[in-house]
């Protein structure tokens, strides 16, 4: 694993933290069936924040930014996600849905629809965007992710990297104020890691709200401003990532990072 | 030691590949002898076709397409010196000559055979936008949506304004949709809609129609539904069965795999009734007991009961068949779809089942061709199809003992229905193949 997730300078000029709030979870529990989940999850997420999750396999992460977008649902305590409250109303989750940009680990592109239709659906049907407009939309984010020239092929076609640039293009394309990413390079090969990764330095660039989880710590010492590490289904530790990774305060966190840095 | 280096001056010219590998010499050598079993399995094989077709071809090719009757066929074949072990043998294709017409339309009265003529034309334009989206004009779509009124209308014949005033419900009822539900929401809409349209076809639909056609007198004569026969019959069985079983079966997989407990108990004891009793039980409920249930003095025709049952039964397999669809579907769609923002009924339009009914196009159409063989089965409820006219043909004296030359031709009729079904398939999984 490298060290770095760029070599380049990150252009921070953008990158503030307002103090308007994104996220707020307060006292969240879940469970799936007896098995307690997530445990008493307290978290506040500002605007701009770049937000690395990181724990062991099975610790819950996956599971907290599910519950962001209603993907899962939770059983105790309040999610409030851009000034709607999560609940069981169908139109406060479709909204939210619709705010709420979400990168998979395995893509979940549409394999039947081109790389085009992928990005331009949701606008289409959810926002009610023309198609001619959608699809000017939809180019324009195709380049951002660079590779506009790929947009009439279909998502079998293309490799493992471009279509998770894809897929962020597709959530993209919705223009949401919010995005979360699911170890989006976890099933990727080495060189396409990186390319993925560039994507998701130059949104952090633009000022977007991010929640990952993902195991890479380039990423998160060069991007993050906030890098929060989960066990058994809680927060245990939170930092900034200099301190995070120099100065870990708990024992898990030490073995984590010991394991995962391998020295 | 020589020299290891090497360093190319001239580039080779692309050559001809040699000619055992190309042309007919290729083919054959790749795929009729490549190796001595396989040449031994393609001498017995074609030794196999000889012996069966040195059998069949005498018999099929036989001078009696002008006979009358049995009688004439034995003496034509024996007037040839065509005479085996048992006496004259080869076919005796009078019968098909004297019967095909019956064969196609049964006693539909002959001055109206261009009606269901036109109406299977009609059939293939309206399908063709379907079918095949990309060669056909969108537009050709509207017709579609038309075609269903049109069809019972030219078979059956009466009033203009039967078929009118049935399409007039759905107009009347997406109206009210639409009004309801920009005021109050997209739910009450469906449900005042249905109602309206479901309040008009009850109540209002026969004592307007009948005004109408008193007032102004348009229409065709109508033909009985006891004479329709013969391939006309199957074909309309099971065009409207396989038409409605579709559409039915995705509303029961997507009922069976809803989280609503008493949605999804209704489907599950549908789909597992259904599937549990044979289909010619359910053509005997069709044919006799339905009466009993029936108000005293309603007339229900005997093939839209059949439709019904048949249409019933298929769609049970169809569930089936779509639920694997569904269930192959990786979780990940759904929640891709779901992550956009998508609703329910969009992600299932757009995104799930496309592809669900990819994946079960074989299914699908297994189902369709054997709902198609099924309609044989009306024959024994005493609907002349095919196969009930057969036997009515076997039992005149002139055709008395005729056996293989009906079966063999009906045989074929089905055949090439089914064979375009399962090509149609093909072509199709072909044409939605995107590289995965
Ligand atoms: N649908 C489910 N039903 C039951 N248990 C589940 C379900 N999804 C996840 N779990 C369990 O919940 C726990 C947390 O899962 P989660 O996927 O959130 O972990 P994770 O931190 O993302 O792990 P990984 O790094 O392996 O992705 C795990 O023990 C998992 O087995
Ligand atoms: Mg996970």
């Amino acid at each position: 694993m490298s060290d770095l997730a760029t070599e380049r300078e990150i252009d921070r000029s953008k990158m503030q933290v307002s103090d308007e709030i994104a996220i707020e979870i307060s006292n969240m529990n879940k469970w799936f069936g007896a098995f307690h989940v997530l445990r008493d999850i307290d978290l506040t997420v500002y605007n701009g924040e770049r937000i690395v999750i990181a724990g062991p396999s099975g610790s819950g992460k996956s599971t907290l930014i599910r519950c962001l977008n209603a993907l899962e649902e939770h059983q105790q305590g309040r999610i409030v996600v851009d000034g709607t409250v999560l609940s069981n109303d169908l139109k406060n989750i479709d909204k939210i849905r619709s705010e709420v940009g979400m990168v998979f680990q395995h893509f979940n592109l549409f394999p039947h629809l081109t790389i085009l239709e992928n990005c331009t659906l949701a606008p289409i049907w959810v926002r009610k965007t023309p198609k001619r407009e959608a699809e000017e939309i939809a180019m324009h984010f195709l380049e951002k992710v660079k590779i506009p020239e790929q947009a009439d092929k279909y998502p079998g076609q293309l490799s493992g990297g471009q279509q998770q640039r894809v897929a962020i293009a597709r959530s993209l394309c919705m223009k949401p104020r919010i995005m979360l990413f699911d170890e989006p390079t976890s099933a990727l090969d080495p060189e396409m890691i990186k390319e993925v990764l560039d994507t998701m330095i130059e949104l952090a660039e633009e000022g977007m709200t991010m929640l990952c989880v993902t195991h890479e710590m380039g990423f998160a010492r060069q991007v993050a401003n906030r890098v929060i590490f989960m066990d058994q289904g809680q927060i245990v530790e939170q930092n900034e990532p200099e301190e995070f990774f120099n100065n870990p305060r708990s024992e898990r966190t030490k073995l984590f990072l010991s394991q995962i840095l391998g020295h | 030691m020589s020299n290891l280096s090497f360093v190319r001056t001239e580039m080779l010219p692309e050559r001809e590949p040699p000619l055992t590998e190309v042309g007919v010499i290729g083919w054959m050598r790749e795929n009729l002898f490549s190796g001595w079993f396989n040449s031994i399995l393609t001498v017995l094989s074609v030794l196999f076709i000889y012996y069966v077709l040195s059998g069949i071809l005498p018999w099929l090719i036989s001078p009696t397409w002008n006979a009358g009757s049995l009688r004439e066929c034995r003496e034509i074949l024996v007037a040839v010196g065509s005479v085996g072990e048992h006496g004259a043998s080869g076919a005796c294709w009078g019968v098909i000559r004297e019967r095909w017409i019956q064969l196609f339309f049964g006693f539909y009265p002959s001055q109206f055979y261009w009606r269901p003529i036109m109406a299977f034309v009609l059939l293939a334009v309206a399908l063709a936008p379907v079918l095949f989206a990309d060669k056909v004009p969108t537009r050709l779509l509207y017709f579609s949506a038309v075609y269903p009124f049109l069809f019972p209308w030219l078979l059956w014949g009466g009033s203009i304004w039967g078929p009118l005033g049935a399409a007039a419900g759905f107009v009347i009822g997406y109206f009210v949709y639409k009004s309801v539900e920009v005021r109050v929401n997209s739910l009450a809409g469906i449900i005042a809609g249905a109602v309206t349209a479901l309040i008009w076809w009850l109540v209002l639909f026969s004592p307007i129609t009948s005004w109408l056609a008193n007032l102004i007198p348009l229409g065709l004569e109508g033909v009985r539904s006891r004479d329709f026969g013969g391939m006309m019959l199957s074909l309309t069985i099971g065009v409207v069965a396989i038409g409605m079983s579709l559409p039915l079966g995705i509303v029961l997989a997507l009922g069976r795999k809803s989280d609503l407990l008493i949605v999804k108990s209704l489907c599950v004891g549908f789909i597992e009734f259904i599937r549990g009793v044979p289909l010619i039980t359910l053509l005997f409920v069709a044919s006799t007991l339905l009466n009993i249930f029936m108000p005293p003095g309603t007339n229900f025709d005997i093939i839209l009961r059949v439709i019904i049952m048949a249409t019933l039964f298929a769609s049970a397999y169809m569930a089936e068949v779509i639920r694997g669809g569904l269930a192959a579907l990786p979780k990940g769609q759904y929640e891709g779809a779901d992550s956009l923002g998508l609703n329910y009924w969009q992600a299932q339009r757009l995104i799930i089942m496309p592809q669900a009914l990819k994946i079960s196009i074989p299914g699908i159409v297994s189902t369709f061709i054997g709902l198609f063989k099924d309609t044989t089965l009306v024959s024994i409820i005493g609907l002349l199809d095919p196969l009930g006219l057969s036997n009515a043909i076997r039992a005149d004296s002139n055709w008395n003992g005729i056996v293989w030359e009906l079966y063999g031709f009906i045989a074929l009729m089905f055949f090439v229905f089914c064979f375009g079904m399962s090509r149609y398939s093909m072509y199709l999984e072909r044409k939605l193949q995107t590289g995965h």
